[in-house]
């Protein structure tokens, strides 16, 4: 990769704002998407991902601020004029258009001549390994299949940088991994800023160089996978991004002598018999299980702390039989954990 | 691999088509003022404008003794309107169509029931495909049909012979005001005449509106214990209502404007859209063909204002 | 807990045999007029309507081809009508339906009301609506005079199919070609066009069948003109040779059935 190109952010957004009507879909947004890297846009539904990816495409206008795609403001840039493509959620593919009429729409339109258009079309859907099904018709396709061909259709016009819109959504659970680990490689291949619109947390964690966590058309974090899972930084990313105990005032006040809520990871939590002696910098809060929950590979157990609030500890089945763990409810225990592991967050 | 798919091409060449697209794009509203300019001259300047000079020309009168019109406003063309034989033919004709949304909606429910109910995919295109087939195709050549059927000696008289029942058919049409001397220069023909060709205006509505209804919500009733009867009076029937009543706009509004009916099949008592026909033709009394006509369209306006409180227009 | 197990079967799959009769009714009642007329073609009599028929002829269909060229006139008028009228409503129609489905804007329901309007009004005052304006400006009966209450109430037809198609066209095909690069014409060429094509055909089809069989604005309109169905009506009330009138409306019934059949065919494909 070309070191200077990194310097100008591919993407760039400047206090953006989307309203619809009284709805702020996007509300004053700043963040920058490195050339090249697999950017992430993270949040549950109507938090403003969405919205942001069609900000990018051009589909809508902001209402504030400015975006700048390699450091030229685009706000009012149509998006036939821009060097970005989108995989749509739905894939859109064109019904009455072949797989390779589909693909090659882009060169097409931009009159591109028919055997560089041809030789392109093919080279792409060899990337995405459906070389043999140019003749067919979106129809004849599966969802696996016309998802990737909505892949190809977008990299054939090698834009610089390529927007996908939940492209995994309708996939089953199976095909949706294999095709995370194939998204990915493609990334690496091309060598194109990847912007990744997704509900699924464990979809952005597998897949990201960085992700934006998006809530109620504002951005709460941005950072890298590790970074969101182990310093959420509000309670909002604590909580979408895998699963933490929030633990408030007075239950917090005991344990740090500060009102401030703080998250603890479920798999940080260690339960041992009561009046166990603790190490230094470990807590330890005395509670007994209120429910086990018997998941297989592992068992979540929920703690009633004594002093009010409850904890969710999560704990691998190593060498506990589920009739073991089925046995732990109504037991007394003892919750332990290393200081360093709990977070601060800041307050909404 | 990398290199190849790094680098961008942009085409330098742009278009006049491409830049008119982007200057459209700046300009939103431009783009949709231009596509929307003609289509709205034609209909806002042509119809809307004529249904002001419509409306203008009843607040006009006739010279009795010229034949002109004179173009100054006045009330004297209303005037001429609340006559008593005038009054006749609006109730006639009001009258009319009433009946005949009502003989409508009975004859469409249970067609329609079928069509949403039991008839399976396939079948259900083919009845929709039958019941509006006749509704496109020529409403003339229908109309003449029942001539042919409803005449002295044509199908229905020879059935009634047939069956020795030439005694009821002549006291059928013994009845004063809407009998005559045979069933096409009676009310009866205008009547079955108008029921035949607006009946699928009721079907469609009526079969949309069934078709809402969840199969789910039915087998809830009667998992609630409700009988079938229980079921078809207090969920499928007021479920139904509003597309019904959708329907009835389509055959109370035309059988009230309708000339060709009672001209070609009926007792030659006057409904309302023959006089506008006579007004403005023979009589060449257009004002007063227009301020009848403003009649009908005040009826129709009460009648679409009751409609949409009963839930129509979700149901057309 | 028997008794309520069986109710949901009483409303099984199979319909009561008496409702199956009232629907074979029903239908009986909607085509046997199309069976008289076809039948009253082949009568041997000139002017009156007896049936059973005395005898069957073919030759009223000689007698129409070549012996009454009183229609020909007419049926010239109505075709010429209906394809003008057709064309014009296309026209109006895609535009107003691309304008409606491609944004909300101010007055977006006012126009949709405008364009149902012709055709939920009852003719008669569309008719005396258009011969009002014709009066008061004093312009003559002419073919145009003709066409414009045609297009009028034709344009509704065309914009239905139209806005319905684009309706069910996902929007984003329209955003993955602009993403794709292609400004707005390229993309009504290759994208939008193709996509409304076959609404279109059936749109225009159903216009024609409306505008060749429509006599009561035309009525108001035509002046001293003959339009096809004009003719007819004349033939209703005034009655000479009896069949060739059925012969006429035969061929009026063919006209517009079969581009009914088409379009109902052209719109069901894409529902599937």
């Amino acid at each position: 990769m070309d070191k200077s190109s990194n310097l100008i952010p591919a993407v760039r957004f400047e206090n953006v704002s989307r309203h619809f009507g009284e709805v702020k879909a996007v509300d004053d947004v700043s963040l920058e998407i490195h050339d090249g890297e697999f950017f992430s846009m993270l949040g549950p539904s109507g938090s403003g991902k969405t919205t942001c990816l069609r900000l990018i495409a051009g589909f809508e206008q902001p209402n504030l601020g400015s975006i700048f795609l390699h450091g030229a403001r685009v706000n009012e840039l149509p998006p036939y004029a821009r060097d970005v493509n989108t995989v749509f959620q739905d894939y859109a593919l064109f019904p009455h258009m072949s797989v390779e009429e589909n693909v090659g729409y882009g060169l097409m339109v931009k009159k591109v001549a028919k055997a560089e258009r041809t030789r392109r079309v093919q080279e792409t859907l060899e990337l995405v390994r459906l070389p043999q099904m140019a003749k067919r018709k979106p129809s004849q396709l599966s969802g696996g299949q016309r998802q990737r061909i909505a892949l190809a259709r977008a990299l054939v016009n090698r834009p610089r940088v390529l927007l996908l819109d939940e492209p995994l959504g309708a996939l089953d659970l199976k095909l949706r991994q294999e095709m995370q680990i194939e998204l990915k490689e493609i990334q690496k291949q091309v060598g194109i800023t990847f912007v990744f619109v997704t509900h699924d947390q464990e979809e952005a964690l597998t897949m990201s160089d960085r992700i934006a966590v998006f809530n109620a058309g504002r951005v709460e974090q941005i950072g890298a996978p590790a970074e969101i899972y182990e310093h959420p930084q509000t309670a909002f990313v604590a909580g979408f991004v895998g699963t933490s105990n929030l633990v408030h005032s007075q239950v917090a006040q005991k344990l740090t002598g500060s009102n401030e809520t703080f998250s603890i990871r479920p798999e940080k939590i260690r339960m041992v018999e009561p009046g166990t002696q603790v190490q230094n910098g470990w807590t330890a809060l005395d509670g007994a299980v209120r429910e086990v929950v018997y998941l297989g590979m592992l068992t979540r157990y929920i703690v009633a702390i004594e002093g009010g609030g409850e904890l969710t500890v999560v704990r691998q089945n190593l060498d506990e039989t589920s009739m073991d763990v089925l046995r732990a409810r109504g037991k007394r225990v003892q919750l332990t954990w290393q200081r360093t592991f709990d977070r601060v967050l800041d307050q909404a | 691999m990398t290199t190849h798919f790094s680098t961008q091409t942009k085409t330098a060449a742009v278009s006049l088509l491409h830049r008119i697209s982007t200057f459209f794009h700046h300009h939103p509203t431009m783009g949709l003022a231009l596509l929307l300019a003609i289509p709205l001259l034609w209909l806002g300047l042509v119809y809307l404008g004529s249904l002001a000079a419509l409306l203008l020309q009843s607040f006009f009168k006739l010279d009795d003794y010229t034949g002109q019109v004179v173009r100054e406003f006045t009330l004297d063309t209303y005037k001429q309107l609340f006559t008593r034989s005038n009054m006749d033919i609006v109730l006639r004709t009001a009258a009319m169509s009433t009946a005949v949304t009502l003989a409508c909606a009975l004859l469409a429910f249970p067609i329609s029931f079928y069509m949403a109910r039991y008839a399976s995919r396939a079948s259900k295109i083919a009845f929709y495909i039958a019941v509006t087939l006749p509704l496109w195709s020529s409403y003339l050549v229908r109309v003449y049909s029942w001539k042919l059927i409803l005449a002295k000696e044509g199908v229905i008289g020879w059935f009634f012979q047939a069956f020795g029942l030439q005694g009821v058919l002549d006291a059928i049409l013994a009845v004063p005001v809407i009998g005559g001397p045979s069933l096409s220069v009676s009310m009866y023909g205008t009547f079955f005449a108008f029921v035949y060709v607006w009946l699928p205006y009721m079907i469609i509505p009526t079969y949309t509106a069934l078709e809402r209804v969840p199969r789910s919500m039915l087998e809830a009733s009667a998992d609630l214990g409700a009988r079938p009867l229980d079921t078809f009076l207090r969920v499928i029937l007021p479920l139904a209502f509003p597309g019904v009543v959708a329907g009835s706009i389509f055959t109370f509004s035309l059988t009230l404007g309708d000339y060709i009916i009672p001209g070609v099949l009926g007792n030659s008592a006057f409904f309302i859209g023959q006089v506008v026909l006579t007004q403005q033709g023979t009589a060449g009394n257009i004002p007063l063909a227009a301020a009848i006509t403003v009649v009908p369209m005040i009826i129709m306006t009460i009648y679409l204002f009751i409609a949409g409180r009963l839930g129509a227009f979700e149901a057309l | 807990m028997q008794t309520r197990k069986q109710s949901p079967q009483s409303f099984a799959t199979r319909a009561p045999l008496e409702l199956k009769i009232l629907v074979a009714g029903v239908l009986l009642f909607l085509y046997c007029p199309f069976g008289i007329i076809l039948l009253y073609a082949f009568t041997t009599e000139e002017t009156a309507f007896t049936f059973p028929p005395p005898g069957l002829t073919l030759d009223w269909f000689g007698v129409a081809l070549f012996k009454r060229p009183d229609i020909w006139g007419p049926l010239t008028l109505s075709v010429q009508v209906a394809l003008v009228a057709t064309f014009i409503a296309l026209v109006l129609g895609s535009l107003i339906a691309l304008a409606v489905s491609r944004a909300k804007f101010f007055g977006r329901e006012a126009i949709t009301f405008l364009v149902i309007l012709p055709i939920a009004l009852p003719g008669i005052i569309t008719g005396i609506a258009l011969r009002s304006a014709i009066g008061l400006f004093g312009i003559d009966f002419s073919f145009w005079t003709i066409i414009v209450g045609h297009a009028t109430f034709c344009v509704v037809v065309v914009y239905n199919n139209v806005v319905a198609r684009l309706r069910r066209t996902a929007k984003s095909q329209m955003e993955a070609s602009a993403d794709l690069g292609a400004h707005s014409f390229q993309t009504f060429r290759y994208i939008i066009l193709p996509a409304i094509a076959t609404a279109l055909v059936a749109g225009g089809m159903l216009a024609f069948a409306l505008s060749f069989d429509e006599v009561i604005v035309t009525t108001f309109t035509a002046g001293q003109q003959t339009t096809l169905p004009i003719w007819i009506l004349g033939q209703l009330t005034r009655p000479r040779q009896r069949p060739v009138t059925n012969i006429v409306a035969l061929f009026v019934i063919a006209i517009t059935f079969i581009p009914i059949v088409i379009a109902q065919r052209l719109t069901q494909d894409t529902n599937e």
